[in-house]
């Protein structure tokens, strides 16, 4: 389908732990960055959607549109949320990517957000679980790592991966955080410490875990015809897939496989005309590192059941054949939920760009991100391009 | 679930006491837990309602070691997908069991416990559990 | 006639060794074990409470009684340790076991003979033909206060009896009651642990109320202590009723089978009707047996039993008290408290 709408700007808030910023701060904060990046005028901007998972409950606000827009000085923009738990900020991405593509929109910014240590810790973790079936998993004592857990036990039954192939992914995404300055976690940890770690549910430890984390992403999305007049490196969307499956874990034949991944990867490239090995970068969702395993079985980086191999390989690491997560990913980087699918794209975009200095993988012509939601009852692909 | 709403638990007191689902007589699939349509013949489909037997296998499990307030007294606790024997899969704390001693494959009945309540002056939520079939199950 | 056409019972997993408690409040625990004659006793888990205990305990009989649960016309839960003040644990009962909506229902409370009481109240709902199946729960997840005598005995479980004409497994004949206005044993609204009155609580209370409600029950129907198989009494201890049976001159081993107490403690308003439900478990058809259930406050129950042909093929269904009895796990006295939750920061 080729190049019709193009990214022309990003920006990062750090992720981290805020405590002096509040919801607002951060969002105005990427989105303002996003502007200056993409050399856009506040008035060039014609709409803009926000990421976001669950402001209400760990902020107490709602309404993050017209509050964003308010704050941010652009007056009577039109501005909403759009929610699918943790893939709220992939959501935000493709509803930005329709309404221009129908030409209602010209020029919007995009921004992924999520502030999550305003509300202690348990209820953080009540909040989070409501991207599964609250009602039938976790009100019955499943922790939205338990549900992780199920999955990771099934793998490990069904395919041998192991424990110290669940604890690989969190070194190589370490690893690479280091070099990404907005990350939340910057330092390399040692796969003995991985192992070590307290357990959540297990098999899954504390350091197999995305942290809780505040933080926002931004982007000033326009139609191709238009991206040169603001840049002179535009990325362009190539696709922008998603597709569903049942909300409830307990309701899928397979648990070892996201086949919302599987279709709406599938989808994408076939849009984009594109094989798996065509892509020279990726971002994936890794809120447990079992999700990152099963995922790049799913998209067709490795047979299905050779995923924790393939970390173990180092196919995936950013020398490797597909390097995955060179950001950090939600683990190193941090899962601020809403701003996560927005972060993904940002970093693609500095990667298509030359822009990603120490993390930078050689001759990116196409990148790929998979935002999912929940246990994967919802996925959102999208596939970028030089 | 809010905090403290009443309707939205009483609602499912027949789903969640005696593990009530339904039935598709079309289909002949059986679902827990209820359901407004049957996902595979949407329209065609013919709802009945149905009292599972409780009996099953386990099919994942996890053991909880960091749990939110509601849970905190009773870490570390086993939780699982359990495979009831007509078919349909459920998620539900197992009890009566060593943590040692959890499999998957293992039977497992339902029983009656609490599942959480809403603070002291709250009403309490009760649903099922399972536990490892066994001689005071009337099992042997 | 009415009778008993089932019953079930369910004792929690957990126990706590006599001992344990003992070392805690640096007593002697053996000496306190064997002057108790409770050795250990039965615990509830953090998930469990009375709902939870008598709706085990319900489905049990039902399923010993073969019967269709929409035809229990009547539910009453007796316990001193309900869920709720104001909310009866026989609705949650009623609608776990499928008999709701066309029934009655209500919550008792007589201390340890709640239950007992319930049995009288169902008789009373069949014999005159108002219902057709009634189900008497005795069930209590009792609190000791930590420190105290009673902590060593107050325990968990539950017993469940359905009480109708047809099928009866065991027929009982006659029941007759004594009480009096007797403060021995108490717990004033809102308080944590019950108050009692130490030495107080057995002669003029225990006592007095098992032996002259038996003596007059036997008076009634013409029966002495020979004419009976099994002998129960509400076992606060392994001591009273051994020596309440010496008061009344019964053997002892006419009063052996009744004694669980030994093993689970004092499950109050499940206690007498625990030890009926052991003998119940092995008792042959034609034997009869005389209870005294007691409740402080004060009151005693006394029923004559004869056990039916009929109990023979209902047994092996269902687990009995012995198995429960067996089914346990060993907690030491943190965790006890932390179930229990008598470590207040807990709430």
């Amino acid at each position: 389908m080729g190049k019709r709408v193009a990214i022309i700007g990003v920006g990062m808030s750090k992720f981290g732990e805020l405590w002096d910023k509040s919801l607002a701060d951060i969002s105005l904060e990427a989105g303002m960055y996003a502007i200056f990046d993409a050399q856009v005028k506040g008035k060039d901007i014609d709409g803009l959607i926000i990421g976001n998972m669950s402001a209400g409950r760990f902020t107490g606000q709602e309404h993050l549109g017209a509050q964003a827009a308010d704050w941010g000085g652009l007056g009577n923009l039109p501005a909403y949320s759009v929610e699918a738990a943790c893939a709220s900020g992939g959501a935000a991405v493709r509803q930005a990517y329709m309404a221009i593509l129908s030409g209602e929109h010209d020029v919007m910014l995009v921004l992924g957000t999520e502030k999550m240590s305003d509300v202690n810790q348990s209820m953080a973790m009540d909040t989070i679980s409501v991207a599964s079936d609250w009602e039938w998993e976790g009100m019955f004592g499943a922790t939205f790592p338990a549900l992780y857990a199920f999955m990771a036990r099934r793998h490990m039954m069904e395919y041998g991966t192991t424990e110290e192939q669940l604890s690989m992914v969190t070194v190589k995404n370490h690893k690479n955080a280091a070099h990404n300055p907005w990350a939340q976690f910057q330092s390399p940890v040692p796969l003995e410490v991985v192992m070590k770690s307290g357990l959540l549910a297990d098999p899954i430890r504390v350091l197999h875990s995305s942290p809780i984390s505040d933080g926002a992403a931004g982007l000033v999305m326009c139609s191709a015809e238009r991206a040169k007049e603001f840049t002179d490196t535009p990325v362009y969307v190539e696709s922008s897939k998603q597709a569903g499956d049942t909300l409830a874990l307990h309701d899928r034949a397979d648990i070892c496989s996201m086949s919302a991944v599987v279709s709406s990867s599938r989808s994408a490239l076939k849009e984009a005309g594109l094989t798996i090995k065509d892509i020279d970068v990726f971002e994936l969702h890794d809120s447990f590192t079992i999700s990152e395993i099963i995922i790049t079985e799913d998209i067709g980086i490795v047979k299905k059941g050779e995923g924790g191999k393939a970390v173990e390989e180092g196919l995936t690491e950013i020398d490797g054949k597909f390097p995955v997560n060179v950001s950090g990913g939600l683990k190193a980087r941090g899962h601020p939920i809403g701003a996560t699918g927005v972060a993904q794209i940002v970093e693609l975009a500095l990667q298509l760009r030359g822009d990603a200095e120490k993390r930078q993988v050689d001759g990116v012509e196409k990148a790929m991100s998979v935002n999912i939601g929940g246990t994967g009852a919802t996925s959102i692909v999208h596939i970028l391009g030089r | 679930m809010s905090e403290k709403g009443v309707a939205q638990f009483w609602r499912k007191i027949k789903a969640i006491y005696t593990i009530q689902g339904d039935h598709c007589t079309t289909c002949d699939t059986y679902y827990f837990p209820p359901r407004v349509v049957c996902p595979e013949c949407r329209r065609k489909g013919q709802l009945e309602k149905y009292t599972f037997k409780g009996l099953g296998e386990i099919h994942t499990f996890a053991i909880v070691r960091q749990a939110p307030d509601t849970f905190k007294r009773q870490i570390p606790y086993i939780v699982a997908q359990v495979e009831l024997d007509e078919g349909a899969r459920l998620t539900a704390q197992i009890v009566n069991c060593d943590i040692e001693d959890v499999h998957i494959g293992m039977r497992v009945r339902s029983c009656f416990r609490k599942i959480t309540e809403y603070g002291e002056s709250g009403i309490i939520v009760y649903g099922y559990k399972f536990e490892p079939t066994m001689k005071v199950t009337g099992h042997e | 006639m009415v009778g008993i056409i089932g019953y079930g019972v369910y004792i929690p997993r957990y126990r706590i060794k006599t001992e344990k408690i003992a070392a805690v409040w640096g007593e002697d625990g053996e000496n306190m074990a064997k002057g108790l004659g409770v050795f250990e006793k039965s615990v509830p888990g953090p998930d469990e409470d009375v709902a939870t205990i008598s709706v085990e305990a319900a489905r049990n009989a039902v399923k010993r009684a073969q019967i269709d649960p929409t035809d229990i016309g009547a539910i009453y839960v007796g316990s001193e340790s309900h869920p709720y003040a104001v909310k009866p644990t026989g609705t949650m009962v009623a609608e776990a076991i499928g008999c709701a909506p066309h029934m009655t229902c209500a919550d008792l409370e007589f201390a340890c003979k709640a239950g007992t009481a319930a049995i009288q109240v169902c008789m009373g709902l069949v014999k005159s033909n108002m219902i057709e199946i009634g189900l008497a729960i005795g069930s209590d997840t009792a609190q000791g206060r930590p420190g105290d005598a009673l902590e060593y005995s107050a325990a968990a479980g539950g017993v469940a009896v359905l009480l109708g004409k047809k099928n009866a497994v065991a027929t009982i004949e006659h029941t007759s009651s004594f009480t009096t206005d007797t403060p021995d044993f108490w717990r004033r609204e809102g308080q944590a642990f019950p108050s009692h009155g130490a030495r107080f609580t057995g002669e003029p209370a225990y006592f007095r109320h098992v032996g002259e409600g038996a003596r007059a029950l036997l008076e009634k129907t013409n029966t002495t202590v020979d004419d009976y198989d099994y002998f129960v009494f509400h076992s606060p201890n392994g001591k009273f009723p051994v020596a309440m049976g010496r008061q009344l001159g019964v053997p002892k081993e006419k009063l052996e089978d009744s004694l669980v107490v030994r093993q689970i403690g004092n499950t109050y308003s499940a206690s007498a009707m625990m030890g009926l439900a052991n003998v119940l478990d092995i008792a042959d058809p034609g034997s009869k047996i005389f209870m005294t259930a007691y409740g402080s406050g004060a009151g005693s129950d006394s029923f004559v039993i004869r056990v039916e042909d009929e109990i023979v093929k209902r047994r092996g269904e269902v687990p009995t008290v012995q198995d429960y009895i067996e089914r346990k796990t060993y907690v030491n006295y943190a965790t006890y408290a932390k179930f229990r939750r008598k470590i207040k920061a807990l709430g």
